[in-house]
């Protein structure tokens, strides 16, 4: 199945900022984090065509998986 | 109030009562400055400092921000650029909240921060700012941290609350409080490049947005730092979301806007 995977802020540093490719089924979000070598200690908030999600979440064919960092500064 | 009004009206010129002469009133009649304030926009006459404001701010909404209580949480980055802002504008009280004291680190960022005033609590430099730019505006420094245990405290009779914090857990409590009080809370957070900004208002709920999937206490700010420019950028949004939610006007209720400096994006995402 053909996912693209948005990332967003200090994840596009040394990564492609939008990339369609091919996952194999049953892939969670969590499978695309630990490819793409994003530390889940970074991540802020996880969307799935627009929807927020959690690592669990299963992928599906055609879907659109946007990552944002943790901003936490004041 | 009688001999106020008169003696204000008799002092304005075009509409405009000047700070002398506010400052005379207040002298004269034993008032205190925001009194005089209010009188001076009852009259239908403005305050000289607020000229700019009119044609944004019409003398109600202006009175309306007189009348209002902010706590500001936290009194750092984001916190500086907020209450200089809030002052300016001329919310009325401002209740600063910050347990710490400035260090040299916080220069390159921290308004209130310089170099003579290091060691010096964050919220009593605040104090004395806002005294010296805008004597009508009451700031109340709170030298604590905000938590569970002294929140409901810190938040009683608040108009709205600006997230300034510097962690997680804490913005977390923060905006469990103004739900359950129905207090607008303005959120804010940067790190490097990149800043965000969500408004609370009562009926909605962004938990979601401040809660990262690791649960961590702080996000990647701890290895991009916070450069000058992002908290002026994101303290200002939010001290244009405080002022919708204190007039009531505009939108922005729920969602969550993040920009990235360095491309020149914004992204707004929904609840």
């Amino acid at each position: 199945m053909r996912v693209t995977v948005k990332l967003f802020a200090s994840f596009r540093d040394g990564r492609t900022p939008v990339e369609t490719c091919e996952y194999p089924p049953g892939s969670m979000v969590a499978d695309v984090v630990a490819q793409k070598g994003i530390p889940v200690a970074e991540i802020g908030i996880m969307l799935v065509n627009c929807r927020h999600v959690q690592l669990e979440r299963e992928l599906a064919d055609g879907d659109l998986l946007a990552i944002f960092p943790l901003l936490g500064g004041g | 109030m009688g001999g106020l009004d008169t003696h204000l009206t008799g002092q304005a010129v075009d509409g405009l009562v000047s700070l002398s002469c506010q400052m005379e009133a207040s002298r004269i009649f034993a008032l205190p400055l925001a009194d005089v304030e209010a009188a001076i926009l009852e009259l239908g006459l403005c305050p000289a400092r607020y000229q700019r404001n009119r044609q944004t701010i019409s003398f109600a909404g202006q009175l309306a921000l007189l009348r209002s209580s902010v706590a500001v949480i936290g009194c750092g980055g984001l916190g500086g650029y907020v209450i200089e802002e809030l002052a300016r504008l001329g919310v009325g009280t401002i209740h600063a909240v910050d347990p710490d004291v400035f260090e040299e680190h916080n220069l390159n960022r921290q308004l209130f921060c310089t170099v003579a005033n290091l060691g010096e609590a964050k919220v009593t430099a605040a104090a004395r700012r806002v005294g010296e730019i805008n004597p009508a505006v009451r700031l109340v420094p709170h030298r604590r941290g905000f938590c569970g245990e002294n929140g409901r405290e810190l938040l009683q009779g608040v108009t709205a609350a600006v997230d300034a914090l510097d962690n997680m857990a804490t913005r977390s409590v923060l905006a469990a409080f103004c739900g359950e009080l129905g207090i607008p809370l303005v959120h804010g957070a940067i790190a490097g490049w990149y800043g965000q900004v969500a408004v609370q208002l009562p009926g909605d709920d962004i938990s979601g947005f401040l809660t990262g999937a690791g649960n961590s206490a702080k996000g990647v700010e701890t290895r991009l730092g916070n450069p000058s420019f992002t908290p002026g950028v994101v303290g200002s949004l939010q001290v244009a979301a405080t002022c919708k939610a204190l007039l009531g006007v505009g939108g922005a209720g729920g969602r969550l806007l993040i920009g990235n400096l360095l491309e020149m994006e914004f992204e707004e995402i929904g609840p």
